[in-house]
């Protein structure tokens, strides 16, 4: 397996939605580096003809009955919101100006 | 009875018996815990939030109940320390995270609401690893929590504050959960009673989501009676959480009574010994082997080889779960937000907030994650890892045909220094290496005390893993060797914890 290079922690970064700053991609380069090399050994099973398990239950759907319920007040659901209007979360700008 | 420290180092069950005598109030009950949290945490530091009025409005309520007659739950007015992770509504819950700072949740978690309904008292909230990202505690964006046995030493992790809120009888009973060992691994650095249950044996709806199919709430203790008192109160099926195991919750205090090993099959895990354990943990740990023999178990050798290969696959599973799990923090509907201020779009607002509000640990796994879930890597990681969780299951099935009980040691070393290991995570991942294989395959777990390791003095815990949903035997065997343990020494293990 090739090692974790600075470029490829600011790609992760990137799909992971966090802004690091410089010092850190080459921090996390070197730790990220070690683990994925310490846990890499579990490869050694990888051509077992074994089923995966995702979940330690045998999961499937659960329903309930669609029935009305109490639930949050709109202020008790916007209570943390860090900006609101009109009942409604308010969010930075999605789009671009072009757009 | 006046004299609060007594008051302080009562079990819980003692104390709900005084307050159902009417030998206590449930006020006197918690004024004297909010006393002795007033007295030791700016030294321990276990405690994020403490709700002094909640707290005495409960114990209020329990006092009333009484005084009309009605009757009283088990546990009624015992205050507890609950783990930062549960929502409690208009109580602070931050999960040791700078990204919840301030942050009141508009509701309950299942297991705060069962707690209430019992009458139970919430002193406040406990310090842990952030996210239950860790085992040391170091990782909480507010400040390490000492062990109480030695300050300059870790609690264990995640769940640090509440092993070092009862062991410095701060409180009764605290709750933790457990991911890969973060309830037993404290329990065990600090010579306290912990307890994961069977996966979906207790409600994870309102506690914050770290890796969904390993996490799982507990109690904590300083007595196996205690736990299994708590563990009864918060355990059962609760339709709010799609994973919760529809079923009646094991007998865990019937068998907390009874607590009989004779004629009962355990065994010992041959792949939890050798290079990395410590000489103290191994020889209290062959001490508490030699005790259930004494006490009538038939003791075998049981061969794991898939635990080699545990600790690596946890690394793989808990960190692609988390990166999912902390992608709701995304600074839109609650928690920190940084840089709205008009030069930056919703997606820069997220990666900027999620930058200032992880610490390092979190980013670590999130990328992990990311990484091992990410085409040309995913087969090779985090498929091969789901193979061995397949493995693992298949060792435990095999020894469970065996034996009904599987020991080890809790942890290979007892309490570390705080920094030690701080900036080095694969030995900080170590320190759940004996624990990690019952989450990932679903059984129920337990550390109790068995010891100080002689080169250290600090505590040593004994592991002890049931099959699924038979819980109540973690609880027979545990109490039988507490007592044996108890009639050797005199008393329990934390009596010997300094005063502070």
């Amino acid at each position: 397996m090739p090692g974790i290079t600075r470029e490829e922690v600011a790609h992760l970064a990137r799909l992971a939605r966090l802004e690091l700053k410089d010092e850190e991609l080459d921090h996390f380069a070197g730790q990220l580096d070690d683990i994925i090399g310490a846990v890499a050994r579990v490869s050694e099973v990888a051509d077992q003809d074994v089923p995966p398990t995702s979940h330690p239950l045998p999961l499937t759907n659960v329903m309930r009955a669609d029935e009305v319920r109490p639930s949050l007040t709109p202020e008790q659901a916007l209570s943390g919101a860090p900006a609101q209007e009109q009942q409604r979360f308010k969010v930075p700008q999605i789009l671009g100006e072009e757009s | 009875m006046t004299d609060t420290t007594a008051i302080t180092r009562l079990t819980a069950a003692e104390t709900a018996e005084k307050i159902a005598s009417g030998a206590l109030t449930a006020v006197e009950v918690t004024e004297a815990h909010l006393a002795r949290i007033e007295a030791v945490d700016e030294k321990v530091h276990a405690f994020l939030h403490v709700d002094r009025e909640g707290a005495l409005a409960q114990a209020r309520a329990v006092d009333a109940k009484r005084a009309a007659g009605e009757e009283l739950g088990p546990l009624a007015g015992v205050p507890l320390a609950l783990k930062d992770i549960f929502t409690t509504e208009g109580v602070p819950t931050t999960v040791g995270s700078k990204i919840l700072e301030g942050w009141l949740p508009p509701y309950d978690a299942t297991v705060t609401k069962r707690l209430k309904a019992a009458g139970i008292v919430i002193l406040g909230k406990t310090n842990m690893d952030e996210f239950a990202m860790g085992s040391s505690t170091e990782n909480s964006a507010y400040g390490p929590t000492g062990n109480p046995w030695d300050l300059t030493r870790i609690p264990g992790g995640s769940g640090g504050g509440s092993s070092a809120a009862i062991a410095s009888f701060q409180a009764p009973l605290a709750i933790g959960t457990d991911t890969g060992g973060s309830i037993r691994q404290p329990a065990a650095v600090t010579g306290t009673v912990g307890v994961k249950p069977t996966y979906g044996g207790v409600s994870r709806y309102g506690m914050v989501a770290f890796s969904s199919s390993l996490d799982q709430g507990g109690p904590c203790a300083r007595t196996v009676l205690d736990a299994a008192l708590l563990h009864e109160a918060m355990a059962g099926h609760d339709p709010l959480d799609s994973t919760s195991v529809d079923a009646p919750v094991p007998p865990v205090v019937e068998a907390a009574r009874a607590g009989s090993v004779a004629g009962m099959r355990v065994g010992v895990v041959k792949q939890f010994r050798g290079e990395g354990y410590q000489a103290g943990v191994v020889q209290r740990f062959d001490e508490a082997v030699a005790v259930l023999k004494e006490l009538g178990a038939e003791v075998v050798e049981v061969d794991c080889p898939s635990f080699d290969l545990a600790l690596s696959a946890y690394y793989l599973i808990a960190p692609s779960e988390c990166s999912s799990n902390l992608a709701r923090f995304d600074a839109m509907r609650y928690g920190l937000r940084v840089g709205d201020d008009g030069s930056h779009s919703a997606e820069d607002v997220t990666a900027l907030s999620r930058e200032a509000g992880f610490g390092d640990e979190v980013k670590r796994r999130i990328m992990l994650g990311t990484y091992a879930l990410s085409s040309g890597y995913y087969d090779a990681y985090y498929g091969s890892a789901q193979k061995v969780r397949t493995l693992i299951k298949r060792d435990f099935e095999s020894a469970f045909e065996r034996v009904d009980v599987l020991v080890s040691p809790t942890t290979p070393t007892t309490a570390f220094p705080i920094g030690e290991r701080a900036d080095d995570p694969m030995a900080m991942y170590l320190a759940d290496l004996c624990t990690i294989p019952a989450n990932l395959a679903g059984n129920a777990a337990m550390s109790l005390p068995c010891g100080l390791a002689p080169e250290d003095g600090l505590p040593v815990g004994l592991q002890i893993i049931a099959p699924a949903m038979k819980d109540e035997r973690l609880y027979q065997v545990g109490a039988a060797v507490e007592a044996a343990f108890v009639e050797k020494w005199g008393h329990h293990l934390i009596e010997e914890a300094p005063s502070l």
